[in-house]
């Protein structure tokens, strides 16, 4: 680790002018990806903004029909929130598949989604539910939200401060773990919502996506059977040592019709 | 709280303290006045070093020394050395090119270090060690095991070793075997990889270094599986010392598995740095290091040959293996694949002719040393695969198979085709019991019922035999003192097996006194005079041989003291339950009475044990496996072992073991890859976001249950155990992928049979849900 700043704000405002003031300093939140590439020294920032103090950012409510999620709300308390089960408990099911207990206990959904990790989870719930992502100065939508590996929509100095989830009619997370690390090697969020099906695949390419030729043949006909018309194309995914870009694209068809069934109950 | 014998489920004494967070690891320790250690290490696989610039290093904040080669070459540093050379069949010597402590010259693996810096803060180190800058000239280089000795692979030792061939080692009788193959009705052969691995103990290795300028002596804490052995080689090999001036400690380690036997570069550095600066220094390596430039373990390619009569009895095998050495000679690197594991290739079997021919190579990556099974896991994966592989071809039932080629109990003592004596074993009873207890018989049933759910299971067996506990001998000394301690003081190093809670064990027996009284007493070159270290699952029934001769020595002792306390003929006194008494009578002294009037520090005994032979522990593994048709993913459903380790000395602790040993040999079989990327010689594997070991919940429950057929050539009947479980998991788990995969033709599949693997394979096969 490189000798860095550390400051610890008490409020959004005071993070946002901090990152004004230092343009070589980062968010710290969870840290799960921060920490450990700061242990191995590949990143060198002048200032870590902790949003660990900041009360507002935390926490778990209903809000006009929609489920708000604060930014720094560790993956656990979603897992284990009695109103995200009751709601969306795909959100909760998903959030108990990240990591371990020690990364849950830490890890948030604010910097996830703001890191955007190609093989993250939250990001397949986001997408996947069309949710809106509110940060200190807008709102963003989903589909605006991601826009490349470990890209996002985000200003520099922007920080997201909460997730809101529409609540669908039925959802659920079908995840294939990366062997080794247990991150989303392919996870794929199903949903049916008011604005129709939405289906978003994770650790699979370059960024989160949607598969529209799935969400098609679901409109039609919500069933896990509906992906055997859809193909995938295997150009445009990941291939490394742990599975081949075809191993992928069969996987988004495997994990689109457990998360089917499984949103079918 | 209690008397604690020989064979009780005794719960670990030393968990207490472990799992409170009171144990002391090498990290934990810091001394006033710290500096910290830092290497520099090789980003190639292979290269000239043409230039070393270490000025803006040596001119960074808080930096001390900035040392290559040439600095510990004038200090008078010699290499390290390796302790297990051996000749080529035609008598000429290995190949035997020095591994200086920090590369002279050339760098030979990503990881190779080269430059060291000591400066007053970890972090200081660091920052300093960024600053060194070396002018690298890369050079063509080989990583790959079977590619090692083609014509056209870049040399890693042109002079010392011009075809990268290391060492040709043989045993057995060639003209025999290729006699009995001749005549063979049938022969069968099949080639495998046994996979590298890394060891990935739970705390990385390290060191802690100090000088004592008054007493001109050197003291290293460090993370080891034996002082003496680490104290001998430094102070002899390469500090050039008295070892008397060097004292070596350890505490407790979290976890050896083999590697932690060895002297690695950065001890002897941190020591040159304490006498040096005058100041303790600390090095532990990095998560990332620790891939790099541990010791590996395994990397052999192998090709069994198998003739059967008409009968399908064995009659001969033929075993020719490619072992990586890595880039340079560790410590025992060439005993792994010859001595260590040769003598086992005829495995549990009755084999009247056998060849076991194994080369040596180099290549450019990590040095390649013992790791848990040493050499044994690669022969029982040889054998038992190609047991398996052959019934498969000639279509005879794999158990079938074992059970008409075993070697009978009637025929114990044993002498194998390649000259080992097995003393004692059952292994049909052995076989049997494993089948009864895996519910085999339910087995075609509970394979329908997955291939319903869309998974096809397979059942594999494997038969395991292995060799311990033989080797040079242990010493141990016994004090009883006056204030009611009792202190064993123990060559063996517990690395966390529960060596305090086993020797207690056997104290407690032997002198009838508390278990919680006992202290061990290990890991100090200072207060333990001798010792021969944890390895080769030798600490139990070596070190507790010795153990029992001590405590033997110390109630001989007492026994004449007590004698006199109690006025009576020496003959008269009978020592039961901690009390010497006179026979017939309630007339009586304890132990620690006779202690006190000993006076001073009390009673003490000595034992010495040298093992008459090796113990040959074996077993049979049953496990079934699971893969899902549409992932690939593979589930262990159901593993069953029975074990003969012999005499059993705690049950709790050997579960340990044997639970660990399998979860290993599982990460062997189905997770863990060490990939060397061939392009590049990058260590592709080099974290645990790539490289998988098993948790525990890629594990079922393991039903494992034990015969005690007691050794006939140990003192306390016991045959060892720390390895066992990583010698027969792997090819019992392949054995059942094969079997799940064969009615589609699958006849073989190499380690580790990633889901990656599987699926590509369903789908080059055709198979779907």
């Amino acid at each position: 680790m490189y000798a860095f700043e550390y400051h610890r704000p008490a409020s959004v405002a005071e993070a946002v002018r901090l990152l004004r003031e230092k343009p070589e300093a980062k968010l710290l939140a969870g840290g799960h990806t921060l920490i450990p590439t700061l242990k191995q020294r590949l990143a060198q920032p002048s200032d870590l903004v902790d949003l660990g103090g900041i009360a507002e950012l935390r926490g778990i409510r209903e809000e006009g029909g929609a489920l708000v999620i604060g930014a720094a709300t560790p993956h656990g308390e979603v897992e284990t929130s009695d109103l995200v089960r009751r709601t969306i408990p795909a959100l909760a099911h998903l959030a108990g598949e990240i990591g371990d207990p020690q990364v849950r206990n830490r890890g948030t959904i604010g910097g996830s989604i703001a890191n955007n990790d190609p093989a993250a989870d939250w990001p397949a719930a986001v997408l996947g539910l069309g949710a809106t992502v509110r940060t200190d100065r807008r709102e963003i939508a989903a589909d605006d939200f991601f826009t490349g590996m470990f890209e996002t929509a985000l200003e520099a100095d922007e920080i997201v401060t909460a997730v809101v989830f529409p609540r669908p009619r039925r959802a659920a997370y079908a995840k294939f773990p990366n062997p080794a690390s247990r991150y989303a090697m392919v996870g794929v969020f199903v949903a049916e919502t008011d604005g129709g099906v939405r289906v978003a695949v994770t650790g699979a390419a370059p960024c989160v996506f949607r598969l529209t030729a799935l969400e098609r043949a679901l409109a039609a006909n919500f069933a896990p059977e509906a992906v055997d018309g859809v193909t995938v194309d295997a150009s445009e995914l990941n291939s490394d040592i742990h599975a081949s870009a075809d191993y992928r694209a069969h996987l988004v068809k495997v994990m689109a019709k457990r998360a089917i069934a499984s949103a079918l109950g | 709280m209690g008397r604690f014998g020989v064979g009780q489920a005794v719960a670990r004494k030393e968990d207490p303290r472990l799992v409170t967070g009171r144990g002391r690891y090498v990290d934990d320790h810091a001394p006033p006045g710290l500096a910290h250690l830092v290497l520099v290490r090789s980003p190639h696989a292979h290269a000239v070093i043409r230039r070393i610039d270490t000025g803006a290093a040596r001119r960074a904040p808080g930096v001390l020394a900035v040392w290559t080669i040439e600095d510990l070459d004038r200090a008078g540093l010699g290499p390290l050395p390796c302790k297990a050379l051996y000749d080529n069949p035609d008598g000429t010597p290995m190949a035997r090119p020095e591994r200086p402590v920090l590369a002279r010259g050339r760098v030979r693996f990503v990881g190779d270090p080269v430059v060291a810096v000591i400066a007053e803060t970890r972090a200081a180190a660091r920052d300093a060690a960024e600053l060194v800058e070396i002018d690298y000239e890369p050079r063509p280089h080989v990583v790959e095991t079977a590619r090692a000795t083609a014509p056209d692979a870049p040399r890693v030792w042109p002079e010392e070793a011009p075809d990268n061939r290391a060492l040709v080692w043989e045993l057995g009788d060639a003209e025999a075997v290729e006699a009995a193959l001749a005549r063979a009705v049938h022969t069968v052969s099949l080639t495998l990889v046994n996979n590298r691995l890394v060891p990935c103990s739970m705390e990385t290795r390290g060191c802690l270094a100090e000088y004592d300028p008054a007493s001109d002596r050197l003291t290293l804490l460090v993370g080891s599986q034996g002082v003496h052995n680490m104290r001998r080689i430094l102070a002899e090999d390469v500090l050039r010392i008295p070892p008397e001036k060097l004292r070596v400690v350890t505490r407790d380690v979290g976890g050896g598995f083999g590697m932690k036997i060895w002297v690695f570069p950065e001890y002897p550095i941190a020591l040159h740095a304490a006498r040096t600066l005058r100041r303790p220094v600390k090095w532990v390596a990095e998560r990332g290091e620790a891939f790099l430039a541990d010791t590996h373990g395994r990397d052999h390619v192998t090709t069994v040959t198998l003739g059967f009569d008409a009968d399908l009895r064995i009659v001969a095998l033929k075993a020719e293996a490619t072992a990586n050495l890595g880039a340079y000679l560790s410590q025992f690197g060439p005993f792994i694949p010859t001595e260590a594991g040769g003598y086992m290739y005829t495995g549990v079997y009755d084999i009247p002719a056998a060849l076991y021919r194994v080369t040596c190579v180099f290549t450019h990556t990590a040095p390649v040393d013992a790791y848990r099974g040493a050499g044994r896991p690669e022969a029982a994966y040889a054998v038992e695969r190609a047991l398996d592989h052959a019934a498969r071809v000639l279509g005879i039932d794999p158990v079938e198979l074992r059970r008409r080629n075993f070697v009978r109990p009637g025929q114990m003592p044993y002498t194998t085709a390649l000259g080992y004596t097995y003393d004692s074993g059952d292994f049909p009873r052995i076989l049997e019991r494993a089948l009864e207890r895996a519910d085999v018989a339910g087995f075609p049933e509970r394979r329908r019922r997955a291939r319903r759910d869309g998974r096809l299971l397979g059942l594999g067996v494997a038969c395991y035999i292995e060799r311990c506990a033989g080797g040079p001998d242990e010493s141990a000394r016994v004090e009883v003192r006056p204030d009611g301690r009792v202190r064993l003081f123990v060559g063996t190093q517990n690395n966390g097996q529960g060596h305090e809670t086993a020797y207690a064990q056997i104290l407690s027996e032997m002198l009838g006194v508390d278990f919680e009284t006992v202290e061990v007493i290990q890991g100090d070159t200072d207060l333990v005079e001798s010792g021969r270290g944890t390895g080769g699952s030798r600490s139990i029934p070596v070190g507790g041989a010795a153990t029992r001769l001590a405590a033997e020595a110390v109630v001989e002792k007492a026994k004449r003291l007590a004698a006199e306390m109690l006025e009576a003929a020496e003959a008269d006194i009978v020592f039961a339950d901690g009390r010497f008494r006179i026979v017939g009578t309630d007339r009586g002294v304890s132990l620690f009475e006779v202690a006190a009037r000993a006076g001073g520090e009390g009673l003490d005994g000595r034992g010495t044990f040298q093992p008459p032979a090796p113990t040959f522990p074996n077993g049979c593994h049953v496990v079934e496996v699971a893969i899902d048709i549409a992932t690939g993913w593979p589930t262990i459903e159901r593993y069953t072992v029975v074990d003969d380790f012999g005499r059993v000395l705690n049950p709790l602790l050997l579960a340990g073991q044997v639970h660990g040993g399998i979860a290993q040999g599982v990460g062997q079989a189905l997770m863990e890859e060490t990939v060397y990327d061939p392009e590049s010689g990058q260590l592709l594997t080099g974290s645990f976001m790539d490289y998988r070991l098993p948790r525990a919940s890629d594990l079922p429950m393991i039903d494992f249950s034990y015969l005690e057929i007691p050794s006939t050539t140990n003192l306390l009947g016991m045959k060892g155990a720390g390895e066992a479980g990583a010698i027969g998991a792997p090819p019992a788990v392949v054995n059942a992928l094969v079997d799940a995969l064969a009615e589609f033709g699958v006849r073989h599949l190499d380690m580790p049979v990633t889901p990656s693997r599987l699926w590509e394979l369903l789908r080059e096969l055709g198979v779907t849900g």
